[in-house]
Order: C-alpha cells, then sequence, then structure tokens
C-alpha cells in the first residue's frame, strides 16, 4: 500500500519538521561490552559467546573500561559534559535475540550530557544540533527469520539466532529535538550523521560502517503547523542504512505526515521501517500502550565516578576532529573554499588526510579517492567511507606504484582485488602475480620460449631486421598478462639472439 | 552409624593431613551416611559418588607424594547449594526449569573449593530459585528436619543445613538473600554465617537478587565455618561487587574466641526483635544465650534501630523486583525446559508456555510482585521507596555499631514448623526471615550460631550475631566464645544431640 504524500513545497508552506536523531554505534573494542569475547564482524554464527554474553544462569558483567574511556572520548569530542557519576540500568523486555531478556544500559544516568556538533551545509553555511546525550550500552544478537519473505518474521516457519553480537559495545547519541530546519531538514539530517560519522572515525572508536551495522541511524520526524511551538506526534523510522536513506526517510515522513494531517487525520505514534529499494517507510507493529521498559539500577555492576583527572587526560588524547583538519587542509593543500567544500561533500577529506598521514603524498591521495575510487561508488551506490577498503591500503597502493612494482593499470587492479575482499595490496599483487615482472631469470625463459616459437623471425633478427624484435617483445607481453617490463623484455631479445 | 562422620571438618582435616586415616575413607563413610538416611531427609538432589572418591583420591596420593595439602580442608567432604554452577554436575535450582541444565563453567566458590583439594560430594536441595523460607518450594520435593521429619529445615538453603546437622557432610555452601543460610542453621542447630556483601563472589551463583544475595558457609562449628570461609571468600574480577580487600581474619578470631573471653566486648540486642510473634520457648533461649555473653564478660546493651521495623516489607520489594527481571532469562530459548514448540507457535507464546509450565507457584508470586513494583508510575512509590528504607537501615546500623561491637538477636522468631503449615500462607512463611533480613539490605556480616533447644518444643533455636561490613571476624570471635560457654554448660555441643535418624528410618 502506498500512502498519500504531500508536495514537499506545500508541506514547508504548511508546517514546521521537527527531527530528533538517535544514532547507536558500535564501538571497535578488542572485547565486548561486559566479558572477554572478541568483538569481531562477520565470524561463524555463536563463535563469539561465553557464559556472561549468553546470559547464562550465573554469569556475571565485567565492565569494559576502554568502552567507558571511548564512550568519555565521544562526550568530549561533542562537547558534552562528562558525569561525575553514572551507572547502568536494565532496560527489560523480552525478545529472543537479547540472551538475558534485558538490555544492559544506561538510562536516566548517562555518561555524557549537553553537547553540540557543528554541521556544515552543501552551501558552506554551518547548523548547529545540540546533543542530548551519549549512553552506553550492550548490543542484541541477531534473529535470522527463515522461510518468509524477505528474511521478516511474518511467514517465517523458524527463526535462528546468532549471538556473536550480544554483549558488543554500543554507544547511542541522542540529539536534542532540531528544530528551525525548514526545507533543509533532509539535509541536516544527513549532514549530521555524516559529521558524527567522520567525528567518530577521526577518534578511532568505531568502524561507523553503516552497512554492516556498526552505525545504525533511527529518524524521529514530526511536524507542527508553521508558527505553532507545540511538537506535533513524532514517528521513529529505524532501519536507515546509508546517509543517503537518512535524508530520504526524512523528506519521505515529512510528505506523508503532511498529507495524514492536511487530509484531518492524525499521526500514529509508532515506529516505522525504511524501504531501502522504494524510499517509503512502513508502519511496524503498532503498540497499543508505550513500552514499559521497568528500568531499574543494574546491580551487578558498580557505578562509574570519572575523576576530573581521568576526564582531562582523555580530553588530552582527543585527536585532530574533522573541523580542525579541514581547516588545516585548506592552508596546507592550497584549496580554494570551492575545492573543499567538493572534497568535504564527496566524504573524501578525511579519507585524502588519512591517506596523507599513512605516508602517501598529498596529490596522489586526492586523485585516487575523487577519480576511480569515486568511481566505484557510483556503480556500486555506496558512500566513499563506505567502500571496503582503508586509506592505509590505498597509501599502500601508491607506495607500490612509486616503488616501480606497479603499473597505474596493475594498481587499478589490486585495488579492484582489495574492494572485493581479496586481502591486503600486497596480498592481492601476490595472489594474482601483479607485480610488474623485472625478474630476468622468468623473463629470459619467457624469450627463449617466444623465439623458439617463432624461428623465422629470430632469423630475421639475427639478419639485421631489429624491428622484427618487437613481435616477439609482444609475444613475451602477452605471455605474461602485460606485467613485464617492455624495455627490458627488449634488451634480453638483442641478447640472446646474437648469443 | 561411623564415627569418622562424627567429627569437625578441622578435625578430619587433621587425621588426613597426617595420615593417620585417608580422604577416600573420610569421603566413603559420608557417602555410605547419605546413603541410609537421605531416603528419609531428601537434603541431595544429585550426588556424584565416583567423582567424590577420585578427588579425594587425589588428595591421598598428593598427602603420600609428600605434597602439602592444597588447603586447610583438602580431603573434606562438602555439598554445595544446587544455586552454584558446577561443570560435572547438573545445577537446578531447585526448579523444573532447569532441570538436567549442565552448566559449561564452575562458578568461582566451585573452583575455589576444587583448588583447595575440598571434596565435593553432590548439590543440596533448596526452594525454587532460593525463594521460601521451608524448602518446600523446591520443585524436587522437600527436604525434612534432622530434628524431627514431619517439620521443615528452613530455607531456602535446607538442603545444605539439613545435610550437615544429619552428619551426612561435616560441610556446605549455601547462599544468603535474606537468611537463607542463617534461618535454616538456626532451626536445624547449625553454624551458618552471611559474609559482606561481596566478601564470597557470586560469579556462578545463580541470581535471585543481585544485591542481596550472598554465598556463606554452613557447618557444625564455628572454627570449621570459618575454615570454609577462608577457602571460598576474597576478591574475584569477574564479580564486579566483589570486595577488592583481604578476607577478613575469622579462622584467627574463631581460635580466639574459643579461649572464652569477651572482656571488653560490647555486645548490643535490638530491641525491635522480640515480644509479639516470638515463640516463648524462642525467646527464653536467647535470653539465656545473652546471659552467657555476659558472663564471658561483654558489656550488653539494649540498641534500638527502628527502621529494621520497615526491612521485611523493603525487602519483599527490592528482592522481588530484581529477581523479575534475573528470571527473565527463563525463556526456553537458549537452554532448560522448553514448552509448546509444536512447530506452529511464536516463539512468544513458546516463552509464556515455558515460563508457566517451569516455574512454582512462590517463584511467579514474586516475578508479579516485582514487575508491578517497578512499573512505570508506581517506581517510585515501591522500588524508590524500599531503596530509601534501606538506606534508613545502612544509617541505623552504623549508629549502632558506634555504640557497640556486634548486635544480636534471635535468628528467627519460632523453631521449626510443620511441612505443609505455612505453605498457604505466604506471609506467615515471610515472617520467618523477620530478623536475618537486615543484614542482608544493609550488606554486612552476620551468622547464626546454635543457642540450645527451645524449652517449648525441644528444636534447636540460634543466636543471630552481626557484625559491620568487612568485621565478620569479629561475629566469629563473639560466636566462638559463646560456643565453647553453651557447649560446656549444656554438656557439649548441640548437633551432636541430633536423633539417630538409621534407626527413625527404618
Ligand atoms: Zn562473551
Amino acid at each position: 500500500m502506498t500512502a498519500a504524500l504531500m508536495d514537499y513545497d506545500e508541506v514547508l508552506e504548511r508546517f514546521d519538521p521537527v527531527l530528533g536523531l538517535e544514532v547507536h554505534v558500535e564501538l571497535s573494542t578488542a572485547t565486548k561490552m561486559f566479558c572477554g569475547c572478541a568483538n569481531v564482524f562477520g565470524t561463524p554464527p555463536n563463535t563469539q559467546v561465553c557464559p556472561t554474553c549468553l546470559g547464562l544462569p550465573g554469569a556475571l558483567p565485567v565492565l569494559n573500561g576502554v568502552a567507558v574511556e571511548s564512550a568519555m572520548r565521544i562526550g568530549l569530542a561533542l562537547n558534552c559534559s562528562i558525569a561525575p557519576w553514572c551507572r547502568f540500568a536494565r532496560k527489560n523486555y523480552f525478545y529472543p535475540d537479547m540472551p538475558k531478556n534485558f538490555q544492559t544500559s544506561q538510562y536516566d544516568e548517562p555518561i555524557a550530557v549537553n553537547g553540540s556538533l557543528a554541521v556544515e551545509l552543501s552551501d558552506g553555511s554551518v547548523f548547529t544540533v545540540a546533543i542530548e546525550r551519549a549512553h552506553m550500552e550492550e548490543d542484541t544478537g541477531k534473529s535470522l527469520h527463515v522461510g518468509g519473505a524477505d528474511g521478516r518474521i511474518h511467514g517465517a516457519s523458524h527463526s535462528l539466532l546468532d549471538y556473536n553480537r550480544a554483549g558488543v559495545p554500543l554507544i547511542e547519541v541522542v540529539t536534542k529535538p532540531i528544530e528551525g530546519a525548514g526545507a533543509r531538514a533532509p539535509e541536516i539530517a544527513r549532514a549530521y550523521v555524516t559529521a558524527l560519522r567522520d567525528l567518530l572515525r577521526a577518534l578511532g572508536v568505531s568502524d561507523v560502517r553503516m552497512d554492516q551495522g556498526s552505525m545504525r541511524c533511527d529518524a524521529n520526524v514530526s511536524l507542527m503547523p508553521r508558527g505553532s511551538s507545540t511538537f506535533g506526534t513524532r514517528t521513529e523510522t529505524k532501519n536507515v542504512n546509508s546517509l543517503r536513506s537518512v535524508e530520504r526517510a526524512v523528506r519521505y515522513e515529512m510528505c506523508r505526515q503532511g498529507a495524514v494531517l492536511a487530509s484531518g487525520g492524525r499521526i500514529v505514534q509508532e515506529t516505522r521501517h525504511f524501504d531501502e529499494a522504494g524510499g517509503t517507510t512502513s508502519a511496524g507493529r503498532r503498540k497499543e500502550t508505550s513500552e514499559d521498559y521497568r528500568y531499574f539500577p543494574e546491580p551487578d555492576l558498580v557505578p562509574i565516578a570519572p575523576s576530573d583527572a581521568w576526564v582531562q587526560r582523555l580530553r588530552a588524547t582527543l585527536p585532530e576532529l574533522p573541523w580542525q583538519r579541514r581547516a588545516r587542509a585548506k592552508t596546507e593543500w592550497g584549496l580554494s573554499d570551492l575545492e573543499l567544500r567538493d572534497l568535504v561533500n564527496a566524504g573524501a577529506l578525511d579519507l585524502i588526510a588519512a591517506t596523507v598521514d599513512a605516508g602517501a603524498p598529498a596529490a596522489e591521495a586526492r586523485s585516487w579517492w575523487v577519480s576511480y575510487l569515486s568511481q566505484q561508488t557510483n556503480s556500486r551506490g555506496v558512500e566513499l567511507a563506505d567502500l571496503p577498503i582503508t586509506p592505509a591500503q590505498v597509501a599502500r597502493v601508491i607506495a607500490l606504484v612509486a616503488e616501480g612494482a606497479l603499473t597505474n593499470n596493475l594498481a587499478r587492479q589490486v585495488v579492484d582485488g582489495v574492494l572485493a575482499k581479496e586481502g591486503e595490496p600486497d596480498e592481492v599483487v601476490a595472489a594474482h602475480g601483479l607485480a610488474v615482472v623485472s625478474d630476468d631469470a622468468a623473463l629470459t625463459a619467457a624469450v627463449e620460449q617466444a623465439l623458439a616459437a617463432a624461428p623465422d623471425i629470430a632469423d630475421k633478427i639475427r639478419g639485421g631486421k631489429l624491428a622484427a624484435a618487437g613481435a616477439i617483445v609482444g609475444a613475451v607481453m602477452k605471455a605474461t598478462g602485460g606485467q613485464a617490463n617492455a624495455q627490458r623484455v627488449r634488451e634480453l631479445v638483442l641478447a640472446l639472439v646474437s648469443a | 552409624m561411623t564415627r569418622l562422620t562424627r567429627w569437625s571438618a578441622a578435625e578430619l582435616a587433621a587425621r588426613i593431613h597426617a595420615q593417620d586415616i585417608t580422604a577416600v575413607e573420610v569421603t566413603r563413610a559420608h557417602l555410605d551416611r547419605i546413603t541410609a538416611v537421605d531416603p528419609a531427609l531428601h537434603a541431595f538432589l544429585h550426588l556424584d559418588a565416583p567423582a567424590a572418591l577420585a578427588a579425594a583420591a587425589a588428595v591421598d596420593d598428593g598427602l603420600r607424594r609428600g605434597d602439602p595439602p592444597a588447603s586447610p580442608l583438602a580431603g573434606v567432604p562438602l555439598a554445595i547449594k544446587d544455586v552454584f554452577t558446577t561443570i560435572d554436575m547438573p545445577t537446578t535450582c531447585g526448579s523444573r526449569t532447569l532441570q538436567g541444565w549442565r552448566p559449561p563453567y564452575d562458578a568461582t566458590v566451585t573452583r575455589k573449593l576444587r583448588a583447595a583439594g575440598v571434596v565435593i560430594v553432590g548439590k543440596t536441595n533448596m526452594d525454587e530459585f532460593a525463594m521460601g523460607s521451608s524448602t518446600e518450594n523446591s520443585a524436587y520435593g522437600p527436604t525434612r528436619n534432622p530434628w524431627d521429619l514431619d517439620r521443615v529445615p528452613g530455607g531456602s538453603g535446607g538442603g545444605s543445613a539439613a545435610a550437615v546437622a544429619a552428619f551426612e557432610v561435616p560441610l556446605a555452601v549455601g547462599t544468603d538473600t535474606g537468611g537463607s543460610i542463617r534461618q535454616p542453621s538456626a532451626v536445624t542447630g547449625t553454624v551458618g554465617v552471611k559474609p559482606t556483601y561481596g566478601g564470597v563472589s557470586r560469579y556462578g551463583l545463580v541470581a535471585f537478587s543481585s544485591s542481596l544475595d550472598q554465598g556463606g558457609p554452613v557447618a557444625r562449628t564455628v572454627l570449621d565455618a570459618a575454615l570454609l570461609h577462608e577457602v571460598i571468600g576474597g576478591y574475584d574480577p569477574l564479580d564486579s561487587t566483589s570486595i577488592d580487600a583481604p578476607v577478613p581474619p575469622v579462622v584467627q578470631a574463631a581460635r580466639a574466641g574459643a579461649a572464652g573471653d569477651l572482656t571488653g566486648i560490647r555486645v548490643g540486642v535490638v530491641s525491635q526483635f522480640g515480644g509479639d510473634g516470638y515463640q516463648p520457648g524462642v525467646l527464653n533461649a536467647f535470653e539465656v544465650a545473652v546471659s552467657r555473653l555476659r558472663e564471658l564478660g561483654a558489656q550488653v546493651v539494649e540498641v534500638s534501630c527502628p527502621s529494621f521495623d520497615h526491612a521485611l516489607p523493603a525487602y519483599y520489594l527490592i528482592a522481588p523486583s530484581e529477581c523479575s527481571s534475573n528470571l527473565a532469562r527463563f525463556d526456553g530459548m537458549r537452554y532448560g525446559l522448553r514448552v509448546g514448540d509444536d512447530g506452529n507457535r511464536s516463539a512468544e507464546e513458546v516463552m509464556a508456555l515455558t515460563r508457566e509450565a517451569g516455574f512454582g507457584p512462590e517463584v511467579k508470586r514474586r516475578i508479579m510482585l516485582g514487575t508491578y513494583a517497578l512499573s512505570a508510575g508506581y517506581y517510585d512509590a515501591y522500588y524508590g521507596q524500599a531503596q530509601k528504607v534501606r538506606t534508613l537501615i545502612i544509617r541505623d546500623f552504623a549508629a549502632a555499631f558506634e555504640r557497640v561491637d556486634v548486635l544480636v538477636s534471635p535468628t528467627t522468631p519460632t523453631t521449626a514448623f510443620r511441612i505443609g503449615e505455612r505453605v498457604d500462607d505466604p506471609l506467615a512463611m515471610y515472617l520467618s526471615d523477620l530478623c536475618t533480613i537486615p543484614a542482608n539490605l544493609a550488606g554486612n556480616a552476620a551468622l547464626s550460631v546454635p543457642a540450645g533447644l527451645s524449652d517449648d518444643d525441644g528444636l534447636p533455636v540460634g543466636l543471630q550475631v552481626m557484625a559491620p561490613a568487612l568485621a565478620d571476624d569479629r561475629a566469629y570471635r563473639v560466636a566462638a566464645a559463646y560456643e565453647v560457654a553453651r557447649d560446656g554448660a549444656e554438656g557439649g555441643p548441640l548437633a551432636q544431640r541430633v536423633p539417630d535418624l538409621e534407626v527413625v528410618g527404618r
């Protein structure tokens, strides 16, 4: 069923949108939040589990100190105040992918509160989003519903549960209501999530991969009649798995809600799911009453009381943050405002900077990200940062070209291999034998073979027709898949013929 | 009955370590005793004789090689309440929902016992998930009191207390959330200790109420309890609420107390615990006990702790609240009982049917109480208010311990009641823990030591001794002194006067 939609301009004539964004980020700590299990993505189901993260009777949580420090660093980078005392709470509800049937989370005592994030928009203007809180919690396991359509629970014959993700540390960053965004609301939503992603990446606390679920956004949207100051009823759209989807989901909800309100209907407070393919949202299960999670302080953990000294020490570890990096890139790389904005809009600036940090010259780094890799994002429909290649890997490819081990053409093949998840650049080179062949033994054998296969041409060369050598060189290049150093092959051909 | 089972753990250990007797002989004697009397008592849910004999043989082998004993209790048999996980034995918590569940890991207490060379013979019966005061809430049938088989052995740790009282084992481990070690000890004539909260690791202790649960020793003498306390106590990095401090010197305190001198010790009698609702024979025995403390040189004063009057209602909000959350995991999805999984029902329906079939009435009652108390709109009035009472109780204890070194009271208002007498009256059942609950809410140390027999029904009475947090040794010292005085005045240890069950059983 397709919902009626109001024209976007009409929505803006009649209503003011109010947004609220909740972003969950999986921390890339070595171990889980409350146990020693490895925190790694993509391992076989139920191989990263122990009594604690399986919620076995008797098992107890022990807080991961690195996760707490990550939470505090995130809070500091978002200009939040760090609570002098905070603790965990239990959020009680039944769901099979949650081993204890409660989630250990923070409720009314989060570790970081009252911050802000300045968000740069495509026209160069800056919008400041107020942050309400950042708090720590554990992730749930994953359910795989089998037998129904699209992996949805409806119609499934059975479900499989994977608890590898259960207990992975999460930080939830919640904005205050974003008002006054007007027509730019969808763009602000996207820009905010982008800025947050860049910030978290700079902090090195998370992979921030929306495609892998290590960063997930829930978008709350409501409309109020223009001029009113009373918020309308909001919906919460989940399953928004890319930056582009954040923008589309907000825009869609604005148009859908506008149509409902204009026809005299009322908005139902509900969870909605974003459909990536159609760009639409659909109602989730409707709650008759608001869910009562029966929060209470987690008795198995002790409160956290960060000292001033601890907070100051962590503040000192904050790296160059994205906006600081931008300012520096502009001066050091000599970029114009427009060039800088293009790089920022393409999501390339931080990647280029990180590639430079990994040892590559700025010009080459910039060239790779804005040309070849940008083309790959278009064909794959993902963001630059979501490509499965890291700045360090790009820097390595650049270094291999500089050493003469790869030609530009081979370098692109190596990058393709990395993007196909075949491994590190050097592994791809080895696996496919992509390195430029300048090994004389290998080349000599190839040249001898080519000369033996074409004795007439060999005779012509001996007879002084040096131009005929080109045919042998061509044969060798073909035999080596184009990886031979052609100049060296020619030298070898002449040497062998005259021997 | 073989003489070996009559000895204390300390005596057995000394003889085993001197190689006068073997740990295997000692273990076999206790296993024989269990075979003879447990059909009448039903203290055990699971026995593992081969494993126990193998563990005992390993201790003997080490001693023969000249290795020093792994601990002062190496070679001594012991039973574990079926609420601690054991990798080689089922762990049921007295519940249908965990019938046959074999944990893939040992509790820290279990691990420490094994490392100490203590011989684990089996798992003892208990009220389901430690909720109850009579062991009648076990899904596997009640345990009987060795002093009178028609009566309850208290609860929830009735199995551990009965096993020790009936000479099936010299030692057992229990857990105490509102009195589940001390109250069974009181009504079976044994020594039961609730250490300071955080003194014994809760890792692998299946939680009833996390902020109150505490493992501790059950024994027939104060010294034996102290020896076991030092084996199972101590900091555990796997339990965030564990105290990172040395175990209080309880063995030294028990030995010092046995010299029988309490000169200079200030003892406070809690004025709230007495009067209406207390059995006259219990109050009489308590009076006699207090006068013995005075004779030992203690200065006895009366101390009022007014907020203790609110301890019981506060407990019945906090413990069920935590239990409603702790027991949510028993949903049939990952382990234990699963009901209704016929291929047509949803996971939610299977969860509901499993929980309906897997839990007994008392557990359901407390889950419902706790769910209600934590609900939006009621939280402040119930859970929040109860936490405030908890703070007041902590303050009452603090004020009292400025004036006195220990507080004393009867452990429980009555002696053992008859099986079935209170099953339909939860409130009457809850009153069994009236005197023991404050120490759980405040987290300080408390124990129960036998205080003779009640003069109205001839059943055991317990003297409760409460000490400040981390001053467990103080309670041991007073209890050990009292024990010597009482045994001297009444012609030997009370525990030795338990009826001969092998005759009764036939
Ligand atoms: Zn784990």
